[in-house]
C-alpha cells in the first residue's frame, strides 16, 4: 500500500528473567479508524513481536481483563479507539497502583483477596438454599443495588485511587462498592458480618473521596458514591455500638 | 519464581492530573474554614469581654488585611460547600419505587435549599 498511515505505540515492557528494570519499545502500526487500541497490540503480537504479554478475551467491555494504561489514563484497551489519538504515539503501560509481573500484565492477587474479603455473596442465618422457595426481590429492591452489580473487575479504579497507590492495604473502589452491594440486597443477611471488615482502618474510611474511581469506571458503578453510603452505615453501626453493644439483643 | 515489578508511588501524585489537584484544593479549602472557625471563637471572647473591647476588635478588623483574609475564607466555603452538595446525592440516594431522584433535585432539597432558607433568615434576622 503506497502512503500508508501508521501510528506509533510506545509500550512498557519487562520480562523479569532478563529485565534489571522496565524499558519501552516503540512499535509503528497501521493506522486504522475502525481500530481500538487493543487491535493495535493484537497486530503487534500477530506480526512483528509474538514476546509482548498482555491480558484481553471478549474485545467488548465485558471480561474486564484488557485495563492498561493509555497516555497515563486507566482505560480498557478494547474500548479506546487509535483515532482518538492519532496523529500523536500513544504510551501504554499496565495498570498503575499494582506490581507487574511480565509486560502489561499485573499481578492481581491482592485484587482477588481483597474481593473475597468483604465476603461477596448473599448469607443468610436460616437455610441458605433453595429448598424453601427462592428468595423473593422486588423491581424496587433491586433498584437500590443494581448498579453496583455491573461491575467488571477490571481494576481500573484502583489504578485511579490514589489512596490505593500510598496504601496498598486499602480495600479499594471495587471490592467496597461489591460489599455494598451485598449490603443493599434484599435478601441478604450478611451486613454484620460484612460490616466487620469493612469498618476496619484500611476500608471505608481510608476513603478519602477523590472520586476519580467513579470517573474511569466503565460500567457506571459509582465506586465512590457507594462508598460515601457505606461510610453512612459504619457511623450508625458506630453509634448503635453505644447504644447496643455488640452481640447483644441477638 | 521471579521478581515483579513495583512502580514507586510519588509523594507529588496530586500534580499528575487536574482531577487530583482540584480534589487537593477541596481539601485544602478546609483549612480556611477552620481558621475562621477559630476567629469566630476568638470573636465570642471578645463579645464576653464588653462592648469596649467587641467595637475595639470591631475596628481591627475593618483593616485591609482582615478583609482579605474574609474573603477568602469567604471564597474557600463557598468552594467547599458547593463542591460538597454536589457529591451529596451520590452519598444520600433517595428512591421512589423504582427509580432513584435526579442528582440536582437532591442536591437542591439537601444543600442548596436549606442553604438558601438559613441564609434568609440570618438575613432578616439582620436587616429587622
Ligand atoms: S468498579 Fe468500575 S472501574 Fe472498578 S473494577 Fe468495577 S467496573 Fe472496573
Ligand atoms: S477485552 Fe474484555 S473488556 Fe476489553
Amino acid at each position: 500500500m503506497p502512503d500508508e498511515k501508521t501510528i506509533t505505540l510506545e509500550i512498557f515492557r519487562y520480562h523479569p528473567e532478563s529485565d534489571a528494570g522496565p524499558r519501552f519499545q516503540s512499535y509503528d502500526v497501521p493506522y486504522n479508524e475502525d481500530w481500538v487500541v487493543l487491535d493495535a497490540i493484537n497486530w503487534i503480537k500477530d506480526t512483528v513481536d509474538g514476546t509482548l504479554t498482555y491480558r484481553w478475551s471478549c474485545r467488548m467491555g465485558v471480561c474486564g481483563s484488557c485495563g492498561m494504561m493509555i497516555n497515563d489514563e486507566p482505560k480498557l484497551s478494547c474500548a479506546v479507539f487509535l483515532k482518538e489519538y492519532y496523529p500523536n504515539p500513544i504510551k501504554v503501560e499496565p495498570l498503575v497502583n499494582f506490581p507487574v509481573e511480565r509486560d502489561l500484565v499485573i499481578d492481581m492477587d491482592g485484587f482477588m483477596e481483597k474481593l473475597q474479603s468483604i465476603k461477596p455473596y448473599i448469607i443468610r442465618d436460616d437455610v441458605n438454599d433453595t429448598s424453601q422457595g427462592e428468595y423473593k426481590q422486588s423491581p424496587a429492591e433491586l433498584a437500590h443495588y443494581k448498579q453496583y452489580t455491573m461491575c467488571i473487575n477490571c481494576m481500573l479504579c484502583y489504578s485511579a485511587c490514589p489512596v490505593v497507590g500510598s496504601e496498598p492495604d486499602f480495600l479499594g473502589p471495587a471490592a467496597l462498592a461489591l460489599g455494598h452491594r451485598y449490603n443493599k440486597d434484599s435478601r441478604d443477611q450478611g451486613f454484620d458480618q460484612r460490616m466487620e471488615k469493612m469498618m476496619e482502618h484500611e476500608a471505608v474510611w481510608g476513603c478519602t473521596f477523590v472520586g476519580e474511581c467513579s470517573v474511569v469506571c466503565p460500567k457506571n458503578v459509582d465506586p465512590a458514591g457507594a462508598i460515601q453510603q457505606a461510610k453512612a452505615s459504619a457511623a450508625q453501626e458506630y453509634f448503635k455500638g453505644f447504644i447496643m453493644p455488640r452481640g447483644a439483643g441477638k | 519464581m521471579t521478581g515483579k515489578y513495583h512502580r514507586p508511588h510519588k509523594w507529588n501524585w496530586f500534580l499528575s492530573k487536574p482531577a487530583y489537584m482540584l480534589f487537593m484544593i477541596r481539601e485544602l479549602t478546609a483549612v480556611f474554614i477552620g481558621a475562621y472557625l477559630i476567629l469566630l471563637l476568638i470573636m465570642l471572647a471578645k463579645l464576653g469581654g464588653g462592648e469596649a473591647m467587641f467595637s475595639e476588635w470591631l475596628v481591627v478588623l475593618r483593616s485591609p488585611l482582615w478583609m482579605g483574609l474574609h474573603f477568602i475564607a469567604l471564597v474557600a466555603s463557598l468552594w467547599h460547600s458547593i463542591t460538597w452538595f454536589n457529591l451529596t446525592p451520590r452519598a444520600m440516594p433517595f428512591f421512589i419505587g423504582e427509580k432513584r431522584l435526579a442528582d440536582p433535585l437532591v442536591a437542591t432539597a439537601m444543600g442548596y435549599g436549606p442553604w438558601l432558607v438559613i441564609s434568609l433568615v440570618i438575613l432578616w434576622g439582620v436587616l429587622r
